[in-house]
């Protein structure tokens, strides 16, 4: 049988082991800038590990869980620029933190609340993609359209391993291929899409090479170096704002948590890599890189989870201290001129409620 | 006035539309160099450039799924589906995404697409060339569908289609793109969504059409004149409907038979009888008769003349009805 993990080898890294393998540098990241991806990585963590606990109190719904991918969504992330478009799938659903998004908006989403569908143009973050793979022609479309208007801004989508198996990913990688659209296809490889592995999802050895059939170049990265990822997308977002049009990024990692709070993976994967997966997480990763860097103090570490606390519990308490929506919800926003017969409708259900 | 094909109409609405506002944006399978198969999109490719006519990719979720992108970048972008049968796979776009995303977004972000393709059988085509596919995209919320059956409707719909803020789908009677002049308005021409066109009046039965079915209502309505005086009625908006023009004409014929060449099951016309039975039951002489193609794939084209709703089903149906 072909090969389809990758070989350890082969994957983009910056960060060491702090024995054998020596750490490495990014040109242009000053202490500020490492500090940064620090505290979005905790920002990320903390949101997802208290977001299981409110799902597990009730507080919020079914949940996608993403630990452990916090350094591929910290790092490309800061590789773009404020007027790049962000697509997220259900796995990045709290990405908009990063460009100011309030956790409550979030928050909201996952309790099945009209307040969490946002207005993407205040972010540059299009709504989360729950079908998958469908929003990757999405993100090809406005990077299109950006540069027919000769914007100077990319797009990036953001997908897992399964995705490469859809039709959408392919219609959309040979769109942005033949229309140069200024995007980067992040391709967050964690090796399952729910219990399918890698193995039954692909023949080919890489799924980068998946690119290389739509004229794309690729490259893949340790998707638990939050430094490799940055470097390979900085890279692709030069070269999305040069009009070298697009680019695949593979992350590779390792699920280390259930696919949502719905799922149980025990049933199907190795725990013993899962062990090692969690050992070797990325934030902790990171941390023994600042840490071995001498520009980590645990006054600040500590400073920066107790921010991201605070931020979750006012995000929550805000997101429980929305009213209930109005049965009249049902019928907004879905159309610019709504039909009468929605007002009958409306009429015919409070009429109904009121009992 | 000039007189124009329906396929000229639409050629001369989307020169119009896209004369009028720079974002107008036009992809699709062959619209550019060879001007689309049926020749919709002659002529726009010379006029405003390869960017703004679109050569893509034969990938029909690739062409509406970047077509929600270029939304959210400022454009309004004029689909072609080439063939109706060819637009399935699109649905998971459309179902997916464009009937919903405008909603998503707590209607902050407005996503005023146009999809427009040839429709319909009688044309001698292979298979899936034939396609009656109004009830998928009329069934999918968020979505609006017209269908024109004059040379004057293909126009005015399309631009009122490009010029509305959400996704419109057209589906154009590819058997009428070439077989019957029709005076079209010069310049810029909108014919409202949700208004029916009363195509015939008359007070003893009604046929509601739409589409290639207009025509064969028509003659139906001919056929039957020494025994009745027979209203058309041309829907021509499937989503918005024009539900008091159908209700008005059914109070006043007390007599309705329904024609569509889609399958029956679950077809547009069941939309129509139920809307009827819950809103005009008193003033109905006789039970709402349908005549539609049949619950099977669309045949092989030597004998496709036995599939389509024809005159003389129409005539039986009335008919029956008048003698009911």
């Amino acid at each position: 049988m072909a090969q389809v993990l990758p070989a350890e080898g082969d994957l983009r890294r910056v960060i060491g082991d702090g024995e054998s393998v020596p750490d490495g540098e990014v040109d242009g990241l000053d202490e500020n800038d490492l500090l940064e991806l620090l505290r979005s990585l905790i920002l990320l963590r903390t949101y997802d590990e208290r977001s299981v606990v409110l799902h597990r109190q009730g507080r919020i719904g079914t949940y996608a869980i993403f630990w452990g991918h916090e350094a591929m969504q910290v790092g490309s992330f800061h590789a773009l620029e404020d007027d790049d478009w962000i697509f997220p799938s259900y796995r990045e659903s709290a990405i908009g933190l990063l460009r100011g998004m309030p956790a409550e908006t979030v928050l909201s989403w996952w309790r099945g609340h009209p307040s969490g569908w946002w207005n993407p143009a205040d972010y540059n973050v299009a709504s989360i993609c729950v079908p998958i793979a469908t929003h990757v022609p999405h993100a090809v479309g406005l990077a299109w359209g950006k540069r027919l208007k000769g914007d100077p801004g990319c797009a990036i989508a953001y997908f897992g391993d399964g995705a490469t198996s859809e039709g959408a990913f392919h219609e959309g990688a040979n769109f942005a291929a033949v229309m140069r659209a200024p995007v980067i296809l992040f391709c967050n490889n964690n090796g399952w899409a729910i219990s399918t592995p890698l193995s039954a999802q692909t023949r080919a050895q890489a799924l980068a090479d998946k690119a290389i059939g739509y004229g794309i170049p690729a490259a893949r990265v340790d998707g638990g170096d939050v430094l490799a990822v940055y470097e390979a997308t900085r890279d692709a977002v030069a070269r999305a704002r040069a009009g070298e049009g697009p680019s695949f990024i593979e992350a590779v990692t390792y699920r280390a948590a259930p696919h949502a709070t719905a799922d149980d993976p025990s049933a199907y994967v190795d725990a013993q890599l899962v062990a090692e997966a969690r050992a070797n997480e990325c934030v902790g990763r990171y941390v023994r890189y600042l840490r071995r860097l001498d520009v980590l103090t645990d006054e600040l570490e500590q400073k920066l989870r107790a921010e991201a606390l605070e931020l979750m519990r006012a995000g929550i308490g805000a997101a429980e201290a929305q009213p209930a929506p109005d049965p009249s919800s049902i019928f907004e926003h879905a159309l610019a001129s709504p039909p009468d017969a929605w007002q009958h409708d409306l009429h015919e259900l409070r009429r109904i409620l009121r009992g | 006035m000039a007189e124009q094909f329906l396929v000229e109409a639409v050629n001369d609405a989307l020169h119009v539309e896209m004369e009028r506002d720079p974002a107008v944006l036009l992809l699709g399978e062959d619209v550019g160099r060879s001007g689309g198969v049926f020749r919709a999109t002659a002529g726009l490719l010379d006029r405003f450039g390869a960017d703004r006519c679109v050569d893509t990719p034969l990938a029909e979720a690739g062409i509406l799924g970047s077509a929600v992108g270029l939304c959210m970048a400022g454009f309004r972008p004029v689909c072609e589906m080439q063939y109706d049968a060819f637009s399935y796979p699109c649905l998971d776009q459309l179902i997916t995404h464009v009937g919903r995303y405008r909603w998503r977004t707590g209607g902050k972000m407005t996503f005023p697409i146009t999809i427009r393709m040839p429709y319909g059988g009688g044309v001698r085509a292979p298979e899936l060339h034939d396609d009656s596919p109004e009830t998928y995209y009329v069934h999918t919320p968020g979505i609006k569908v017209a269908i024109p059956s004059t040379p004057a409707d293909a126009k005015g719909l399309l631009a009122a289609a490009i010029r509305d803020p959400d996704p419109v789908v057209i589906l154009e009677p590819k058997l009428v793109y070439r077989t019957a002049r029709g005076e079209v308005p010069a310049g810029e021409h909108v014919v409202p969504l949700g208004e029916a066109r009363l195509a015939r009046s008359g007070t003893d039965l009604t046929i509601v059409a739409y589409g290639a079915m207009v025509a064969v209502a028509e003659r139906a309505a001919d056929e039957l004149a020494p025994q009745a005086e027979v209203e058309v009625l041309d829907i021509r908006s499937l989503k918005p409907l024009d539900e008091e023009a159908l209700l008005a004409s059914a109070a006043k014929t007390g007599r309705v038979v329904l024609v569509q060449e889609a399958p029956r099951t679950c077809g547009y016309a069941a939309e129509l009888a139920a809307i009827l039975a819950e809103k005009a039951i008193l003033d109905l002489r006789g039970p709402v008769l349908r005549v539609t193609g049949y619950d099977v794939p669309y045949p092989y084209w030597s004998i496709e003349e036995a599939y389509m709703p024809s005159v003389a089903r129409v005539v039986d149906a009335a008919r029956r009805l008048l003698e009911f």
